[in-house]
């Protein structure tokens, strides 16, 4: 995956006092979980791994995390389900999805049930660390390729909106996941609209939030249509 | 059947499937003997008139098997051409013949025994033609037995032989002698279906299990072949060039996007629609090149030829980034809109002086600028060092494309 957008924070505290931010790994691959411990280092704690459904839902109460890095692809029901589970007891808790499968439906499904951001595997150990950070902070986090996913997912149809509040981007927020898809990082971006980074990191939120909370009819259909796994 | 097989070795005699008549035992013998189906069919028919012809006929039925089904399609094709065919136009009229005979011989068309045999006859045909070697199978599982024309075509042929045996007897007064016998007759077959019924189910159970079973293991072998041919085979591969990280990286990243593909994606034409053929030309450079190329497309329309060269021109693009910006990704972004396609491919190399390239630098002037404007789109480049480059490419659809 291209490059995730990172801009500092570095000052901000989590919970518990830590300087970095305390993570749960759930991944159904024991090596993978294990590389990514090793790849992320010292910029994060891994506080807990799981490797399903259950034992997700168990260490996440257990250890009370800042952040989840979430398998897509999960035993016992998948990565939707461990957000619908967790986020019902403790919505302070935040997702960063991760997953080898980058199909749209997976994508869409996992931000539409409450991660705030979405990378690939392919992704570097530095990157991804950036990610945390930046998700445990609050932000969300675009791929180039999410980002293209929400630009196809709310794309122009004749359909009038059912709710234009929702169900529409706005032209910033159509230009930011344009850069965004054509690999441009935060700062990039905002240099490119001539915007603060702060206000590219709105403009990204408000787009997250309208993905989650929008009943569009046409994004749910958008992603059975396609009929991609 | 052609003359030469025919010549080699006579093939093995099959009941026809195309361009049968009654079971296809005139058609399969004339394919076997390598001679003309009108031939046999008069021959059976001037045989029938003897009576041996029509036991041989029967004989024949049950004991040579059918040909294979043909896929429906090609059969569907066959039944059309039944139609037009004059041969078996004849034969029907042959046969129409035989029953006229029949008709004539038993005294007219006013005889209740000649119709009460007919009936008994044509539900027997029916009963035993579905329960004939080829399609036992076929009437057993438990789709054509839930199937409608399956259900009904039994319940015709049932019925056609009760009129016809009840018919006759009733026709020779011999029904109330015959009633004691046939109570015991249906009693014991009663008693004899209760008792037998659970381990038929078991059987007919027990096959399709069976059935299903081998049809998982077809999967699973072949699954393993694909996985052995590709992923096993890289794998070996990435083992023995462990010194060489570029190369590696190149064989993970062909093998991943060949597996991915082999998963998740229907199998898009890359020549007919602009996403499948945008990350069709990025795999192929990211193969020559070994830098990974990201590619991310939004919206999809059909290819035209103004399309290809601006996609010529992307690979273009994509080739100079690979080649000059260093080892870090590529995004490509395509932007399919009715009016036109956007193509942007971007490097986070060191950049370079636009005005600084010479004039006769055939790259990027010759291959992409002059690519899109003899096309009537237009390429836009956005550089300079330390930033890494852009090309932007952007060209207008054909009008009534969409």
């Amino acid at each position: 995956m291209g490059t995730v957008a990172y801009v500092g924070d570095d000052n901000e505290t989590f919970a518990g006092g830590a300087a970095v931010p305390r993570v749960v790994i759930v991944d159904d691959h024991r090596l993978f979980r294990s590389g990514v411990r090793g790849e992320l280092g010292d910029a994060v704690e891994v506080v807990g791994e799981a490797g399903d459904v259950d034992s997700a839902v168990r260490v996440i109460a257990e250890h009370g995390p800042d952040l989840v890095l979430l398998d897509v692809h999960l035993p016992g029901g998948g990565g939707v389900e461990v957000l619908r589970r967790v986020l019902a007891r403790q919505p302070e808790v935040r997702f960063l999805a991760l997953s080898v499968s980058d199909a749209a439906e997976d994508v869409i499904g996992v931000v539409r049930g409450g991660a705030r951001g979405y990378v690939t595997k392919t992704i570097s150990g530095r990157e991804l660390a950036d990610a945390i950070v930046r998700v445990a902070d609050g932000d969300a986090v675009f791929s180039p390729r999410l980002a293209g996913f929400v630009l196809d997912a709310f794309a122009a149809t004749d359909a009038p909106p059912m709710d234009p509040e929702l169900d529409r981007l706005t032209q910033r927020e159509r230009e930011v996941l344009r850069l965004i898809a054509r690999g441009y990082a935060y700062k990039e971006v905002a240099k490119e609209l001539f915007i603060s980074v702060k206000t590219v990191e709105t403009h990204v939120s408000s787009v997250l939030r309208k993905l989650q909370l929008s009943n569009r009819h046409e994004l749910s259909r958008w992603a059975t249509a396609r009929k991609l796994v | 059947m052609s003359d030469t097989a025919a010549a080699e070795e006579a093939p093995r005699m099959q009941r026809a499937r195309d361009g049968r008549l009654v079971a296809g035992v005139g058609a399969g013998m004339a394919r076997h003997l390598g001679i003309s189906t009108t031939v046999v069919r008069l021959a059976l028919l001037a045989l029938g008139f003897a009576g041996i012809g029509i036991a041989v006929y029967f004989a024949l039925v049950f004991f040579v098997p059918a040909e294979a089904a043909a896929d429906p399609r090609e059969r569907a094709e066959s039944a059309r051409r039944q139609g037009r065919d004059l041969a078996q136009l004849l034969a029907y009229l042959a046969v129409a013949g035989v029953v006229g005979m029949l008709f004539l011989v038993f005294g007219g068309l006013f005889d209740p025994l000649l119709w009460l045999i007919v009936f008994g006859a044509i539900g027997g045909a029916i009963l035993w033609q579905q329960a004939n070697p080829a399609q036992r199978d076929e009437w057993v599982s438990a789709t054509s037995l839930r199937s409608r024309t399956g259900v009904l075509r039994a319940g015709a042929g049932i019925l056609l032989i009760v009129i016809g045996v009840f018919g006759f007897l009733a026709f020779q007064q011999q029904l109330h002698e015959a009633r004691a016998g046939l109570t015991f007759a249906v009693a014991t077959l009663a008693g004899i279906s209760l008792v037998a019924a659970p381990w038929i189910v078991g059987l007919v159970r027990e096959r399709d299990r069976e059935r299903r079973e081998r049809i998982r293991n077809q999967e699973r072998a072949e699954l393993a072949a694909h996985i052995h041919d590709s992923v096993l085979h890289t794998l070996t591969l990435i083992q023995r060039r462990a010194e060489d990280p570029r190369e590696v990286q190149r064989l993970a990243r062909v093998q991943e996007r060949a597996l991915r593909g082999w998963l998740y994606q229907r199998p898009a034409d890359a020549e007919t629609t602009v996403k499948a053929a945008l990350e069709r030309v990025a795999a192929e450079v990211e193969e020559v090149h070994g830098v990974p190329i990201d590619v991310v497309c939004v919206g999809d329309g059909d290819m035209d030829d103004a399309i290809h060269a601006e996609l010529r021109a992307a690979r273009e693009a994509m080739v100079n980034a690979s080649k000059y910006a260093g080892p870090e990704t590529v995004s490509v972004y395509g932007e399919v809109e009715p009016e036109q396609v956007l193509v942007f491919v971007r490097d986070r190399g060191p950049g370079f002086d636009l005005d600084a390239v010479p004039q006769d630098r055939m790259g990027v002037r010759g291959s992409i600028v002059g690519r899109m404007e003899r096309h009537g789109g237009s390429a836009r480049i956005r550089t300079s060092p330390g930033e890494g480059t852009e090309v932007q490419l952007t060209m207008p659809r054909i009008k009534g494309a969409e």
